[in-house]
């Protein structure tokens, strides 16, 4: 690392200047939030917390705020239960197949959520999945499987899996056991890193959600589109308290992926 | 104990992830490679890409999404490049600081930035009145291609910040050293080392800059609804508009994004190789 260095004001000012550029937005949509009004000015007319108190007193609000939490707790629940065994099966018994699973996992990248959905609203127009949050959870897996995978197998890399399983078998573990009560303790923190990396990515998203079900399961990002008519500072106070959202799990999501 | 036979029995773990993959992935993605080439009636036709390649409104939209991912990637890429180098010769403090609210402002994106822009941007933002009032801003519009790309450039700053960040790590730093030791300037320390060095990383972050602006639907679908003429809001406008319902043609709209992808991709590759049997 240099320590010395005499353009570090400099280096200094062109970090400062892109992270104010970053936080612009941010700011206003915060300074907004918490103003009584904002019209032709530059700034705002008189500060309050009032669109925060109506935010957070809409019975409407609070249940997208519900079912958002839901659909992605589920959504990660279902996809770790997949993948988990997936990515230790890789890793203790195909390990040579690592590098075309590591092509297979990025198959929904090539798909933009847009064309998934094209596709997707036709195959299950008929079916009765369709309209429904079932149908999310099913188009959140494709998400969160690249990242997910990735967390997994880097964890169970780490360990020493052959020794582990071989321990617990001359132990008179059968390999399920070894799995469930040898591997899994030791995974626990990259399991809980994909699980926050997973809630971060599907908390905010859109697309398949208003494509495939819109209001009939409105969720807190369908919900803050469909409130575009109404006052802007209210709308703001919905970004803000997402963001609030979004930031603490990026923090746990960093925590755990440090040690 | 003898160790197990191998058995064939753990195969089965494999079944879930292979159904979520291939009715979730898979399956769409067949259904819009077959539905692209079939006529209303079922059968076999080119009609629906001569229909986008003979209108002169999915040609543009074709333009509009290929100069906006360009823009919005170069740009991106220009100040994450110029952030991430500075990044280097920072405390370690800052620079974790730093690399946290990057990672935060990542997440930033879709329908809750469409709506921060509009605050800023709009035709009653802010800094529109800001700039307005000191001279700049000559009929700036937000809801038009260059308003959009304000928006993706925003958005992609920060992903080509958290993808160049660990490549820079390739860079030793006592080659500054060196190179200033044989006489080269900064301009030729950057033309000579770091660029060709970071050439593949660089490339690598491009491609998939311009994946994420060419696929991109949420942003710019908040600010404009349908009125502003790309191809995911013209594919978007098939599937689930209220007039124009065409899913063969949405279909072939959807091909033509994927071959851009692709494309984008195998150029990447073959800059790649052909530099490296330079």
């Amino acid at each position: 690392m240099h320590k010395q260095d005499p353009r570090q004001g400099l280096h200094l000012l062109v970090i400062g200047v892109v992270m104010l550029i970053l936080l612009v937005p941010l700011l206003a949509t915060f300074l907004y939030s918490i103003s009584t009004s904002w019209g032709a000015t530059i700034l705002p007319d008189a500060l309050s917390l009032k669109w925060y108190v109506q935010l957070w007193s809409d019975p409407r609000f609070l249940m997208a705020f519900g079912r958002s939490v839901f659909l992605c707790m589920v959504s990660i629940i279902v996809s770790l239960l997949v993948i988990v065994p997936l990515a230790f099966m890789m890793e203790y018994r195909y390990r040579q197949w690592q590098k075309i699973m590591d092509l297979v996992i990025l198959l929904p990248f090539a798909m933009p959520p847009i064309v998934a959905t094209a596709g997707l609203l036709q195959i299950y127009a008929g079916s009765p999945v369709m309209g429904t949050p079932w149908i999310l959870v099913g188009c959140y897996f494709t998400i969160v499987l690249p990242f997910m995978y990735r967390s997994l197998v880097n964890n169970l890399r780490a360990l020493n899996l052959h020794d582990l399983m071989d321990a617990s078998s001359l132990l008179g573990a059968s390999s399920f056991q070894g799995f469930m009560q040898v591997v899994l303790p030791n995974i626990r923190k990259g399991i809980a890193s994909a699980w926050f990396i997973a809630f971060s990515l599907l908390f905010g998203e859109f697309v398949f959600a208003n494509m495939l079900v819109g209001t009939r399961f409105e969720t807190l990002q369908i919900y803050l589109f469909n409130m575009r008519q109404t006052s802007g500072h209210f709308t703001s106070a919905i970004v803000i308290s997402y963001f609030v959202f979004i930031l603490l799990f990026t923090m746990l999501a960093n925590r755990f992926n440090k040690t | 104990m003898m160790p197990a036979k191998p058995s064939r029995a753990h195969l089965w773990l494999f079944v879930p992830f292979v159904l979520m993959l291939g009715a979730f992935c898979l399956a769409p993605t067949y259904w819009v490679l077959v539905n692209s080439f079939m006529a209303d009636d079922g059968g076999f036709t080119l009609g629906n890409y001569k229909k986008i390649l003979s209108s002169k409104f999915y040609l543009i939209a074709i333009e509009n999404s290929f100069w906006l991912s360009l823009y919005s990637s170069f740009l991106g890429l220009l100040i994450g490049l110029l952030a991430t180098s500075s990044l280097r010769f920072v405390q370690g403090k800052v620079r974790q600081w730093v690399i946290a609210f990057v990672n935060m402002s990542n997440n930033f994106a879709g329908v809750p930035l469409a709506f921060a822009f509009i605050i800023i941007l709009g035709t009653n933002g802010a800094i529109t009145l800001l700039l307005n009032k000191m001279g700049f801003l000559n009929g700036f519009d937000l809801y038009t291609r260059a308003g959009l790309t304000v928006v993706y450039t925003y958005f992609q700053i920060p992903l080509a910040i958290l993808l160049l960040y660990p490549a820079f790590d390739a860079l030793k730093d006592d080659w500054e050293e060196a190179s200033r030791l044989l006489g080269a300037s900064t301009f030729d320390y950057w033309r000579k080392v770091v660029l060709p060095i970071l050439f593949p990383s660089l490339l690598g972050t491009f491609v998939l800059l311009l994946a994420n602006a060419l696929g991109a639907y949420a942003t710019a679908f908040a600010l404009t609804a349908s009125n502003v003429n790309l191809i995911p809001i013209r594919i978007g406008a098939l599937v689930a508009g209220d007039i124009s319902l065409n899913p063969n043609l949405a279909a072939a709209l959807s091909i033509v994004l994927v071959v851009q992808l692709v494309m984008v991709t195998i150029i990447n590759q073959w800059l790649m190789r052909r530099r490296r049997y330079a």
